[in-house]
Order: C-alpha cells, then structure tokens, then sequence
C-alpha cells in the first residue's frame, strides 16, 4: 500500500515543503472550522444572548426592550432570589467539603494492597455514570415521607420513633439534598484523587517511615502536598458542578419546602420557562457567572501559587 | 560515629514496635481489618444500596411496596415482570429508549469528528494562536448547562427547530466538543511526534498522517472521549426538559419523570424499573470499558 502511493506523494511532497509554513496555518484554521462554527454559533453567541436577555423583559413568545438594570434591581429587593443564593451557597460549601473528605478517605483506602481492587473501583464508580435523574428518583423514593426505607431501617433499629419527614421539612430537606449530591459526587472526586496518590513515588514515603515519621505525618507532609495540585482541580469541577447544579433538586423538591432547597439553577428555571419571564430568568442565570468566575481564579492562582512554592522548595 | 550507633540500634526496634510507623503492608491482619476494610465496605454499601433498592422495588408486587408490617421491604416474596411489563408495553417507554440512544449517537459522532479535527490542529498544526485557542476551549468546557439553556431555548426556538431531537443533537455538542478536544489533545501529545517527522518526509500529506498515522495509534483515546461524551448525552437533562414538549420526543430522564409521575398515585414499581432499565445502557457499557472511562476521566482533570 505504502509503496504504490509513494510516487505521487513524492511528487507533491516537494511543494508541500515549500509551502508548509503557510500550509500549517491555513490548514489549521481549516480542521478548526467545525468545531469553532458550532461553539460560536451555541456557545459563545448563547452566552451573550443570555447577558442581553437578563438587561430585557423578555418572555416566552414576545419579544423584549432594553429595561436596563430593572430585572436586577427587582432580584436586588427580591428575597426569595437571596434566598436561593444563601441555599446555593450552602449546597455547594457542604456538599463540597462532604465530598471532598469523604472523597479523599476512600482514594486513600482503595490506594492500600487490597484483594479485588479493580472489582472495588470499578463499582465505586457507578453512582457517577448512572444518569442523575434516575438516581435522584431512586433518593425521592427513598426519601418518601411514608415509606422511607431509612426511616425503617432507623425505627426498626430503635433509633427514632417515627418517620423522618425528609423533604417536607425545611432542614431536612436540605440534608437530604446535600446527601444525595455527596452520594453522586464522592465517586468523582475519588477516582481522581486516586489517580492523583498513584502518582505519589513510594520511595518518598519509605524514606520518611525510616526517617520514624508517623503516618499522619507522611499524609500531612508527602500525600498532601503532592496531591494538592490535582485536589484544586478536582475540587474546582467539583465546585462548579455543584454550583450550577439542577437535576438532583429538580427531582427530588423542586425547590420545596417554601423555597428552602431552591438554588439558583432552579429559580432562573422556574421564573424563565413554567413562569415564561425569560428576562428575569437569565438575569438570574447572570448572576452566577461571578460566583464562577471566583471559583475559577481562586483556583488558579491557587495553583500558581504551588507551583512557585514547589519551584522555590527545589 | 559512637553516638549514631544507638540511634542505628533503635530504630528497627521502633519500627516493629509501632505498627503506624510501618509500611502499611507490614500492618497486622486485624489491625487493617478494621481500618481499611471495614470502611470501605460501609463506602460500597452506601454507594451501592440505592441500586439494589431500585432493583428490589421494581420486581415487587404492588401489595408489597408498602406493607412493611407483613413483609420485609429489604426482601421480595413472589417477584413479579408486571412493572416492567407495564413500563415497556403501556407506556411510551420504549420510544423514549430510542430517542436517548438516537440523540446520543449522533452528538458523540458529530462531536468526535469536530474534535479530531480541532484538537489536531491544536496540538499538532501550531497555527498562530493555537494556544489560545486551546485555552479558550478549556474555558468553555467550564460554562455550564444551567446558565446557556434560556438564550438556547430562544434560539431553538428561533430556528423552528423546538420540540425536534434536532434541537438535541445540535446543542449536546456544546458541552461534548470542548471535552472531547481537550482528552484528545492530552492524548495526541503523547504520540511521539518523530512518527508524523517521518511520514512528512516520506511525502504524505497532513490529512494522511492524521488518518493513516495519528487515529490508529490513538484508538483508545478516541474510544475514552467516545463512550464519556455517550455518557453525558445520555445523562443530559436540563436542555431535554427544555426543548422538548411532546411525549414521543422525549429522553428517559425526561420521559420517566414528567410522564411517569402522575398527581398522587406514585407507581413507584414502575418509577424503579424506569430508572434501571434507563440506567443499563450507560452501566453496560461502563462495564465493558471501565479503564477507558477512568482515564478519559482522570485525563481531563490531570492536565
């Protein structure tokens, strides 16, 4: 095959090299058209559009006018919006640090010398590839004020006497809620940090056991710092995942009871498509973007800062 | 030297004195035990009990489901098909099926083709800008779902295209080609970039070395962005809800939570069926492709 085609390739091959440093950047530009068309055109424009809408009154089958800040300065003296950023900003900082400890212990133990250690990662994972909503159905049942299998399990164990009202009370709800995303996100964050420990070299940490350190003290002076570059990444998917988080509340409260577990996902939802005000809802939208943007610098320069400490330390 | 020599002395003593200055291989049987099997079965039962209820609710008879006094709810006497029967026979179930694996299909194909390409010419192309580039496909892999669905929605619906799977396959996209490009440009530079050096110099042009040189040897990662991007579409929830209104466009995620909850009777048998079956797909192929999905998932955080 390779020997048929050569002649005819040769005889190209001559002009390919004269123009390859032209070639190279046209031809570039060629092979990134598909991609750059399609994120253009439902990525960046929609992004912008999203600002726009949040500055209109907007509504579904009507277009909107220029209202200037109006749709914000009615979130500003809205207190069911305050509301959903204090429960966002709850979700996201509990379900976070739950994951990332719980997360953490469980790379640390599958990373031991264990008997099935593939079969142990291999079924950790499925919380994380089975789609949320399906699993989040599997919680609402669960969580069924009447038939809750915790509830059961809880009484039969002489626990508490009656039924735990999961989602019908305020802070229940929300623990229950939050439960259900470590559940979900406990895999992820393992996995990876998994990955993260294998890359540890096991010399660093038989130097230290001659040199009489503790195990807590090779985990808080090896693991750690080894590890830290890859927990602020992790940790930043994470952040970001649960921030804008919409299925699992969706499903299981819909916002419910009075408000207490809606996030900001789900009342720019709510407002812009059963409620039909676009506007609001993308104004809502809009206003997570510089929580966002926070967690994303904060975790880059995180990292910078690690990587000139680490250059400084050598 | 004299005084080193008692300090040399005690340290073996230490180390089979004190089972948490040892390599933990050298830890007691017992000890380990409790330290490390013990929880990470509790991490396994927790993660995997929700799976096993799903199963057990969706083969109990309905009689059963909520009588805890005269039957076991962590047990099933007489199972029954009769849920699944109903899910798969009487409802739009199986439509929705076919709508998710139709949807998921096209995107993660149109999404690995755009990627291949993109993340080529990123990688390998160095065109002028092509850093920039790279970061800003980064940065859009990082904008989320929930902030893009209402201008989507308008434009979707703009396009004449709302309430279609078109609507569907052109914006899964969105979130599937930043990814997609991102694993493969992690994965294309691990090749050696003496085997395209040598294909150039032997006359082939760049088309022939990203087909005939390049894919061949970057199968398994195609196959890593291939199966997670399948994954997301399938799993894909917030645009399905948004674009599409009648019951046979649906996708399961969709279809099973706005049709098969219905005012105050919760078939909860079915509802768990729904969940499982709509769940097999993705685990099935999980299964098969367990290492792929780790690294393509390990792959995107590492860079």
């Amino acid at each position: 095959m390779a020997d048929i085609a050569a002649p005819g390739a040769r005889a190209r091959s001559r002009s390919w090299w004269s123009g390859i440093g032209q070639g190279r950047h046209v031809l570039g530009l060629l092979f990134l058209l598909p991609a750059a068309v399609f994120l253009l055109l439902f990525l960046t424009y929609p992004l912008g559009l999203g600002v726009w809408l949040g500055f209109t009154d907007t509504r579904i089958g009507r277009d909107g006018v220029f209202v200037g800040l109006e749709n914000y300065e009615l979130l500003w003296i809205d207190s069911v919006f305050w509301l959903a950023v204090f429960n966002t900003l709850l979700y996201t900082t509990g379900a976070s640090i739950l994951k990332f400890g719980l997360g953490l212990w469980l790379a640390l133990l599958l990373n031991q010398h264990l008997p099935f250690k593939a079969f142990f990662r291999a079924v950790v994972l499925l919380p994380w590839v089975v789609p949320t909503v399906l699993s989040a159905i599997a919680f609402w049942w669960i969580f069924d004020a009447q038939f809750s299998i915790l509830s059961w399990a809880l009484i039969k164990l002489g626990l508490i006497d009656q039924n735990i009202n999961f989602l019908g009370d305020s802070t229940n709800a929300r623990a229950s809620v939050i439960a259900a995303n470590v559940w979900r996100g406990i895999p992820f964050v393992a996995i990876s940090l998994l990955a993260g420990l294998q890359t540890i070299p096991p010399s660093l940490h038989e130097a230290a056991t001659l040199d009489g350190a503790s195990g807590w003290q090779r985990f808080r002076y090896i693991t750690l710092p080894m590890l830290s570059p890859i927990i602020a990444v992790v940790m930043t998917f994470s952040v970001l995942f649960t921030f804008t988080d919409f299925q699992l509340i969706y499903v299981l409260t819909r916002g419910g009871p009075l408000n207490a577990t809606h996030l900001m996902a789900t009342l720019s939802f709510q407002r812009a498509i059963p409620g039909g005000q676009l506007g609001e809802g993308a104004a809502i939208a809009v206003a997570m973007i510089p929580f966002l943007l926070a967690a994303i610098l904060f975790s880059y320069f995180g990292l910078q800062r690690r990587k000139w400490q680490q250059g400084g330390g050598d | 030297m004299t005084a080193q020599n008692p300090s040399a002395q005690k340290t073996p003593d230490q180390g089979t004195s004190d089972h948490s200055t040892g390599m933990s291989y050298l830890d007691s049987l017992p000890k380990r035990l409790v330290t490390v099997m013990l929880p990470l079965l509790v991490f396994v039962f927790v993660l995997l009990f929700p799976f096993y209820w799903m199963a057990i609710t969706a083969i109990k008879p309905n009689h059963q489901l909520t009588d805890y006094a005269n039957y076991s709810p962590l047990w099933v006497v007489e199972p029954t098909l009769e849920h699944i029967r109903y899910l798969l026979f009487e409802t739009s179930y199986p439509g929705w099926l076919w709508n998710t694996m139709l949807i998921s299909v096209c995107a993660t194909f149109i999404s690995l083709v755009t990627s291949v390409f993109a993340a080529y010419a990123i990688e390998r192309l160095r065109f002028h800008g092509s850093r920039w580039v790279g970061l800003g496909i980064f940065l859009a892999y990082l904008v989320p779902p929930s902030i893009l669905f209402i201008p989507l929605a308008l434009m979707v619906f703009k396009l004449g295209i709302y309430d279609t799977k078109l609507a569907l396959i052109l914006t899964y996209p969105t979130f599937l080609v930043p990814f997609s490009t991102w694993l493969l440009m992690g994965y294309f530079r691990s090749i050696p970039y003496e085997l395209e050096e040598c294909a150039l110099v032997d006359g082939a042009s760049r088309w022939q070395i990203l087909i005939q040189v390049l894919l061949p040897l970057s199968v398994p990662g195609l196959i890593s962005a291939g199966i997670f991007s399948f994954t997301l579409s399938w799993n894909e929830f917030i645009y399905a809800l948004t674009f599409i209104q009648s019951s046979e466009n649906k996708t399961v995620p969709v279809g099973v939570l706005t049709e098969l909850v219905r005012s105050d009777i919760y078939e909860w048998g079915a509802l768990m069926a729904g969940a499982l079956i709509g769940s097999l797909p993705v685990v099935i192929l999980y299964s098969f492709f367990v290492e792929h999905y780790v690294s393509s998932m390990t792959g995107a955080v590492k860079e």
